[in-house]
């Protein structure tokens, strides 16, 4: 048995020497005891070996040391050289493997290590001092593991242009002059009276707090009582504890607000500017021969099926009111439910670029479509389109039926099933139907929707249909013209 | 008398303390090494927790309570009783930096009632922000509230300056919203959620489009952390399973990074109409639950629907394990053999003991005693439910039995504070 000298904040660099020269003398683990420097102990050094070897270990072995070094346990020494020698011994997968035990005892040491450094982080109060003329900033703190040089960094990255200085029984960390330096322990400082701290933050703390929820467990779990002597602000939980029933109690009891005085005076104001829901429809109804404005207005407030809940808006057709052709779609996509314009996703810019092809221009054409919300399927991040039904088709039909009222189309053109069905009042097939067709007394035209050419699998059949699509834009822009 | 900027705080926090969003995670990592003050890492930091289990990230206040807007749930509305303040944009500026230089907080949400039009008052946040940035460097995180019905030119710079941007759907339908915030607009609400998405998709595309002209700054960014919104649970009538209808689209549609539940609460100010009492916590505990199963393990929403009786979530069992038990024909489940997705599904596994069971079986086949290490205290909910290589459930238990087994015994209200 072999005593191996390490001081209780023994730094990686450290171990890993203490380690090689165990190794070199191939002392197995329950052969070495590691103990503090100044301990008595009847076992001898190690024996000393010429040169210390190189050892390459597994990369989850040196990021276990790495944290589970800083645990103040007094086996984690003893643990990490366990690990170290099997590994060494040729278990090369031991570190990664939690469910030996001596691996998850450590990797519970190095969760708790990196538990304290995120509590250092968010639980260290800084209070500004004078000295030596200068601002500095100082903080007591009593971290439960050896965790300053760990935690220290991040004060440098967030407070970089202040003087600071930490102060933890273990020993201090100090940053001046854009450098940063660790020094042995020194007394608590005296805590200078900060009515920042003192008064504003104690006071928000107070405020933050709702005493309609109390939840004492999730907060001492999460904020251990050990942390509480250098939290100013946690000297207030008892008397806000106590307190909390009894402003339950009177928040029960309250009667119903009467209004303020000024209450009554902005709601005159409101009423006076005409604040008002601008989803709720105008009072009167539409006048016949409705005007394209007036119609949107009675659109957006559409609750004529129920898809338009889910929906961001009702997106109503756009282009000028004597359009020769009119373009119907299916429904808005995602894109078009968010900017409320029809044919700005994928399948219009497709439109746009056979449209350009066709020598046809978007611009003096009028685009809607069949149904006015956004049917889809939340899966996940994204919206899957879903086909609207023939009743949400036959229910949005009232308003493509006033839009093409109050246009004076000489073409009106199916894009896809959906559309042709609405307009024509019965289930039309696309495949059959293509071309030249009548919708009641309007000359009209079925053809496919951009979307279809999106969806088709190959390249080859894609650039066909894409061919059919423009020639029968083509044929469209010579029959408005006719 | 003109108050005090320390009775402005008591007021303005008080305000703004039923806003749940507390995260201060995401984002761009910045540090102050090279000027101005202030770090993000992206993960987030909780300063303090105050009684009521919930943490103090942010400086989280309003700008003012002063507001025209009468919504039926909200301490602020213009009806309300209570006391009223405003803060100057420079009294803001100096509490966020001068609480941020104690390292009480990681920055600063901020929200206002609507004393003017909205406009203006989405102006004066944005003034606030931005002279954070400007004026002072600051480099920590920053939550702004975005109004509804501010143009899209005033979200276009807010979104400059802040991390996270939110605006709140507060009730689960539009019907519950037209009865208790008259002046609200469900489709304002959604427009605005759904221009923020745009334009943090475009900065993102714009960032994207390959290595910039050199010497050229590459276009802003925009919310780097995201938007995220709230649902105040127990104010109206809807059930579970409507609310997580609603924050499933809500999800989908608007790339939100959290929909927040925030169970309805007494604020002392009541309001005709509306429950006296608190939604009992534990009801906005198992929504986050069902929230956590349908975004990471997998589970559908007609799933959950399926343990969820007339709407509303198991109160007494987490969602998952009232799914496993109507469920129990598919288990047992061999952990040293299932895929990731059939893990995910056992009660008492959680996203990270199914990570380190997965890594933890190929040096070997697992027992129980090393499924219980690797899953901290879920073991004793997962028993019933998995075989190992020493264990196998012998006859699943039948439903009665195992729930009273695996529910909690009910507690007594606890109000101890040093046990």
């Amino acid at each position: 048995m072999y005593a191996v000298r390490l001081p209780p904040d023994a730094d990686e660099a450290a171990f890993r020497e203490a380690a090689r020269g165990c190794l070199a003398a191939v002392l197995a683990p329950r052969d070495v005891a590691f103990v503090p420097p100044d301990a008595p102990s009847l076992f001898p050094p190690p024996p000393a070996v010429e040169a210390l070897p190189e050892i390459a270990v597994p990369r989850a072995y040196a990021e276990l040391l790495h944290d589970a070094i800083c645990h103040r346990a007094a086996d984690r020494f003893a643990l990490l050289y366990d690990v170290l020698w099997r590994i060494v011994q040729g278990a090369r997968g031991l570190a990664a493997n939690p469910a030996d035990p001596a691996v998850a005892r450590l990797a519970g040491y190095a969760h708790a290590v990196r538990r304290d450094i995120h509590k250092m982080h968010a639980f260290l109060r800084f209070r500004p001092c004078e000295r030596d003329g200068r601002s500095v900033s100082v903080a007591w703190f009593e971290p439960q593991h050896y965790v300053l040089r760990r935690a220290a960094p991040f004060f440098v990255d967030r407070f970089a242009g202040m003087d600071w200085l930490i102060a933890t029984p273990t020993g201090t960390a100090a940053w001046h002059d854009c450098v940063l330096r660790f020094g042995p322990p020194v007394e608590k400082p005296p805590q200078a009276a900060d009515a920042v701290l003192d008064e504003l933050w104690l006071a928000y703390y107070r405020a933050t707090f709702n005493p309609a929820r109390l939840r004492l467990a999730a907060m001492r779990s999460e904020m251990p009582r050990h942390f509480w002597a250098t939290m100013p602000e946690t000297t207030q939980i008892p008397a806000m504890v106590a307190e909390a029933g009894r402003r339950v109690a009177a928040m029960r009891a309250a009667a119903p607000d009467p209004p303020p005085r000024f209450a009554q005076a902005v709601a005159a104001q409101g009423a006076a500017v005409g604040m008002q829901r601008p989803d709720v429809p105008p009072a009167t109804a539409v006048p016949p021969g409705p005007s394209l404005d007036a119609l949107r207005a009675e659109i957006a407030a559409c609750r004529r099926c129920p898809l338009h809940g889910p929906a961001t808006q009702a997106v109503c057709g756009t282009g000028p009111k004597h359009a020769a052709v009119v373009l119907v779609g299916e429904q808005p996509g995602d894109q078009e439910d968010l900017a409320g314009a029809p044919f700005v996703g994928p399948a219009g810019q497709l439109l746009d670029r056979a449209l350009a092809e066709a020598g046809l221009d978007r611009g003096a054409l009028y685009l809607t479509n069949a149904v006015k919300h956004f049917k889809y399927e939340p899966r996940g991040k994204r919206r899957l389109h879903k086909t609207p039904n023939a009743a949400e088709v036959t229910a949005c039909r009232w308003w493509l039926d006033r839009e093409l009222a109050a246009l004076t189309p000489r073409l009106v053109v199916a894009l896809g099933a959906t559309a042709a069905t609405a307009l024509a009042g019965r289930p039309v097939s696309v495949l059959r139907e293509r071309g030249p067709v009548r919708f009641g007394t309007r000359p009209g035209y079925v053809t496919v929707h951009p979307s279809y050419l999106l969806r088709l699998p190959e390249a080859a059949r894609q650039a066909e249909a894409y061919a059919a699509f423009v020639a029968d834009l083509r044929r469209i822009r010579d029959l408005a013209a006719a | 008398m003109p108050r005090t900027l320390l009775q402005k705080l008591e007021i303005l926090a008080d305000a703004a303390k039923y806003d749940a969003s507390c995260a201060s995670s995401g984002g761009t990592r910045r540090t102050s090494r090279s000027g101005g003050l202030g770090s993000t890492d992206g993960m987030g930091l909780c300063h303090a927790y105050t009684p009521d289990g919930r943490c103090v990230s942010l400086l989280k206040i309003l700008l003012t309570n002063f507001c025209r807007y009468d919504c039926a749930y909200c301490v602020s509305r213009r009806s309300s009783t209570v006391e009223r303040a405003r803060f100057s944009v420079d009294e803001v500026v100096r509490l966020t930096l001068d609480l941020y230089r104690r390292n009480c907080i990681e920055g600063l949400f901020l929200s206002s009632g609507i004393a003017r039009s909205e406009d203006d008052t989405m102006a004066d946040l944005v003034r606030v922000a931005k002279t954070l940035r400007t004026a002072h460097g600051f480099r920590g995180y920053i939550h702004l509230k975005t109004i509804p019905g501010a143009s899209a030119a005033l979200l276009t710079e807010a979104g400059r300056w802040a991390d996270r941007l939110s605006l709140n759907v507060e009730l689960p339908s539009d019907a519950s919203l037209a009865a208790y915030a008259p002046e609200k607009s469900a489709g304002r609400i959604k427009a605005g959620l759904a221009t923020t998405r745009t334009l943090i998709e475009d900065a993102a595309t714009a960032r994207r489009r390959g290595p910039g002209v050199i010497g050229k700054a590459p276009p802003p960014r925009f919310a780097p952390a995201g938007q995220s919104t709230q649902i105040i649970v127990g104010a109206d009538r809807a059930d579970d399973l409507t609310i997580l209808g609603t924050a499933t689209s809500l999800y989908a549609s608007y790339a939100l990074k959290r929909v927040y539940y925030a169970a309805f609460s007494p604020t002392g100010h009541p309001s005709a109409g509306l429950p006296q009492a608190a939604t009992p916590l534990v009801r906005e505990h198992r929504l986050y639950q069902a929230d956590w199963l349908l975004r990471f393990y997998g589970f559908a929403l007609p799933e959950l629907a399926a343990a969820a009786p007339a709407g509303m979530l198991d109160s007494a069992i987490d969602p998952k394990l009232a799914w496993a038990l109507a469920e129990r024909g598919r288990f047992p489940v061999d952990v040293n053999r299932a895929p990731r997705e059939l893990l995910l599904r056992v009660p008492g596994l959680g996203v990270r003991a199914v990570e380190r069971i997965l890594v933890a079986r190929r040096s070997g086949g697992l027992r129980l005693a090393d499924v219980a290490r690797l899953s901290g205290g879920g073991v004793t909910r997962a028993r019933p439910f998995i075989v190992t290589a020493d264990w196998r459930p012998t006859a699943l238990l039948d439903e009665a039995h195992l729930r009273r087994r695996l529910a909690p015994a009910p507690r007594p209200v606890q109000l101890d504070l040093f046990g």
